[in-house]
């Protein structure tokens, strides 16, 4: 089985390229490292048939071997269809982003960076507990705490 | 092709295309909202049924396989009912089920006039349609159009309503979840290059004859692109980055569903594909690891969606625990636990729906007295929260024990080192939700900092369950709501239901462990799923 080496050259290219813009921070970069890591793996499909033949169309005499191999054109097409759509939404949020924030870059999620820089001190449940918890005593400590927020509840 | 005679399994493709046709006709209807709610309700519960009759017929062993189209199998594309991919398909759809009528209970008590709740709809099933397709594929390919079907309409619920953390969010999972399909696409692609077929009975007979080094390329990129899916460590960063942010319904389903259908595909992979456990070890470290990275980063969280969403992540690992022991006990209770965690897990999503909706936020700092203002939001958290933590009488447990003994089983030191992280993890997970029911069940509201008025106000003027009473509050929160339910009965009633599904696990752990042990059966003996869709001639290939 022959392939062609100048597919696979644009297919690495693709590949690379498309993998670059996928590590950037704005998103229509990203998107079109999208874009071309699809394009990429369409080429890779295509040429997984092999090398060019007869369009797979059946005509009486023609030897199979001679037919191109059309299940990589159907899987190619349906790949196709999926980038379209995936391409569509991101744009859709692209201009969302825009709209919400004049930016279309990819942020850091400020949960994580929240809990990244929280002191390993909790309060709840680090913090010493006070001598005397006991209820049963009626001891004024706990009586003074249950009262006063104990209008609120009602 | 063997042409089966006409059974419940001949209408298996319909568990797929009868969810998309009902997606196209709620979404003509998206100006209907009550007919629009009926249709995907109905289409729902046909597609429910139609599985259940496929589990029963599939439930004392056998598996079919099915012929779209006509077309002899290796070059036509199959669909295959087996024990497994059945109880999966009737376990999602309840679960999918529930929340859709919890999120339909939601919208009916919001007035749902506000967001784009028609665009819900008819996603909702594309996306039940989706994980029907990739359970059901016998083709590589079809199983990624399956994922993709699912995926972008996950994409749409994600960022449903387009504020400005949902498309943050909804950018780190598109991104992440093209990058895990071009990858599943390349070795899609580079399978057929070296084999000329994607069917995957096929591939079973075919992959061990192509040399071991172009073998172990394929099935590393195979479990590279699953694993994004199914989440496991590394590769789980992105999932509780992007689940909290979506309405609750939507985290909920995705909790439940999405990651299973990666652990699906890794199953079959493992059993069918590259059978032989050539990355047992591998996936045994992963499995570790993933299960304690994510229970020390749930331990670390203040909000529930977050903590429940590294609960999670670190669950899976269990499961991947179970796949990578390749015995048919260690299959058996992977079978058993993905139906427990995708129905504990969710039920905990719902709830944490409804304290959100009771007490105005789901951060643990901020919330308290729970337990007294709403006995009944208790119940429904402490049962599935024990129940995930692994406490005894519960589903979570018995997993977790057939996962432990599969381990002894084995018995190798990684086994055995396996089996100690996954009870550290079970009892840092309960430590994770004794967290949340402390402060937010047991403390005092006013014990909490920057607390809700909602928490403060008595339980009485809170038994008028309206968001008038605090009319004055000037969060625009409730004067968007105006005078809605804080706790709708259908909610309730849902999460109540996925809670007593959860109990049912347990009640009828029995014949479910028999049932999951011959499906295990099944599945680790790839022979009958080859025979099932290329017909006998092919059995001496094996």
């Amino acid at each position: 089985m022959s392939t062609n080496v100048t597919l696979l050259i644009v297919m690495g290219v693709l590949f690379a390229v498309g993998i670059y813009l996928l590590l950037e921070r704005s998103m229509t970069r990203v998107l079109l490292g999208i874009v071309l890591l699809g394009n990429g793996v369409n080429l890779l499909l295509l040429s997984t048939a092999g090398a060019r033949g007869k369009a797979p169309i059946y005509e009486p005499g023609i030897d199979p071997g001679d037919y191109t191999d059309p299940l990589p054109q159907a899987l190619t097409l349906t790949a196709i269809v999926i980038t379209f759509a995936v391409t569509a939404f991101m744009l859709g949020i692209i201009y969302r982003s825009w709209v919400l924030s004049s930016a279309d870059t990819v942020e850091d999620d400020d949960e994580d960076l929240r809990v990244g820089q929280q002191s390993p001190f909790d309060f709840e449940e680090d913090s010493p507990i006070p001598e005397d918890t006991s209820e049963f005593d009626g001891d004024e400590d706990t009586q003074a705490t249950t009262k006063n927020p104990g209008e609120a509840r009602a | 092709m063997i042409d089966a005679p006409l059974s419940a399994v001949s209408f298996a493709p319909l568990a797929v295309a009868l969810p998309i046709f009902g997606a196209a006709l709620a979404f003509i209807l998206r100006r209907h909202k009550r007919s629009q709610r009926l249709v995907t309700i109905g289409f729902l519960v046909i597609t429910l049924l139609l599985e259940i009759w496929m589990l029963a017929t599939v439930w004392d062993g056998g598996t079919y396989s099915i012929t779209l189209g006509g077309w002899a199998p290796p070059f036509g594309i199959s669909m295959v009912v087996d024990g497994f991919s059945a109880f999966m398909l009737v376990v999602s759809s309840v679960v999918s089920l529930a929340v859709l009528l919890y999120a339909t209970s939601q919208g009916m008590a919001d007035g749902d006039e506000d967001g784009p709740v028609s665009v819900f709809h008819p996603a909702y099933l594309i996306l039940v349609a989706g994980v029907s397709n990739a359970f059901l594929a016998g083709d590589l390919f079809n199983l990624y159009v399956g994922f993709e079907i699912l995926l972008t309409a996950s994409y749409v619920l994600l960022t449903l309503g387009g504020t400005n953390e949902r498309i943050q969010a909804g950018t780190t999972y598109v991104v992440v979840s093209v990058a895990s399909s071009v990858l599943f696409l390349i070795a899609i692609a580079m399978i057929y290059a070296a084999t000329g077929t994607v069917n995957m009975a096929d591939l079973a007979v075919k992959l061990p004859e192509i040399s071991a080094g172009t073998q172990m390329v394929l099935h590393v990129m195979l479990l590279v692109a699953f694993g994004i899916k199914a989440a496991v460590f590394p590769l789980s960063f992105w999932l509780p980055d992007s689940y909290p942010t979506a309405p609750a319904p939507v985290t909920a389903v995705f909790a439940g569903l999405l990651t299973k259908v990666g652990v699906y595909a890794i199953i079959r992979t493992e059993t069918l594909l590259f059978p032989g456990g050539d990355f047992s070890t591998l996936l045994m470290v992963a499995a570790g690891l993933t299960m304690l990275v994510g229970i020390l980063g749930a331990v670390a969280q203040t909000d529930i969606k977050r903590m429940l969403s590294f609960t999670l992540t670190s669950h899976i690992g269990f499961l991947i625990f179970g796949i990578a022991l390749g015995s048919q006990l260690g299959m058996s209770a992977t079978i058993y636990y993905v139906a427990h965690h995708i129905v504990v897990q969710t039920s905990l999503f719902l709830v944490v729906g409804l304290i959100e909706r009771r007490a105005g936020t789901s951060n643990i700092d901020r919330l308290g007295s729970l337990a007294r203002l709403s006995p009944i939001l208790a119940v429904l958290f402490f049962i599935p929260g024990m129940n995930l933590g692994g406490i005894p009488p519960f589903s979570g447990f018995l997993g977790k024990l057939g996962l432990v003994q599969g381990g002894a089983e084995l018995g190798s030191p990684l086994a055995w080192t396996l089996i100690g992280v996954s009870l550290l993890t079970s009892l840092l997970t309960l430590l994770a939700i004794a967290r949340v029911w402390n402060r937010a069940f047991w403390r005092r509201a006013e014990d909490a900092t920057d607390p809700d008025p909602l928490l403060l106000v008595g339980v009485e003027a809170a038994r008028g369950a309206t968001y008038d009473i605090v009319a004055d509050e000037p969060a625009s929160r409730y004067s968007d709501r105006g005078n809605t339910a804080l706790l709708p009965n259908g909610m309730v009633a849902m999460t109540a239901a996925l809670v007593a599904v959860g109990l049912a696990l347990t009640i009828f752990a029995g014949p479910l462990f028999a049932f999951s042990d011959r499906a295990a059966a099944e599945i680790i003996n790839s022979g009958n799923y080859i025979e099932a869709v290329l017909g006998s001639t092919s059995q001496e290939a094996r």
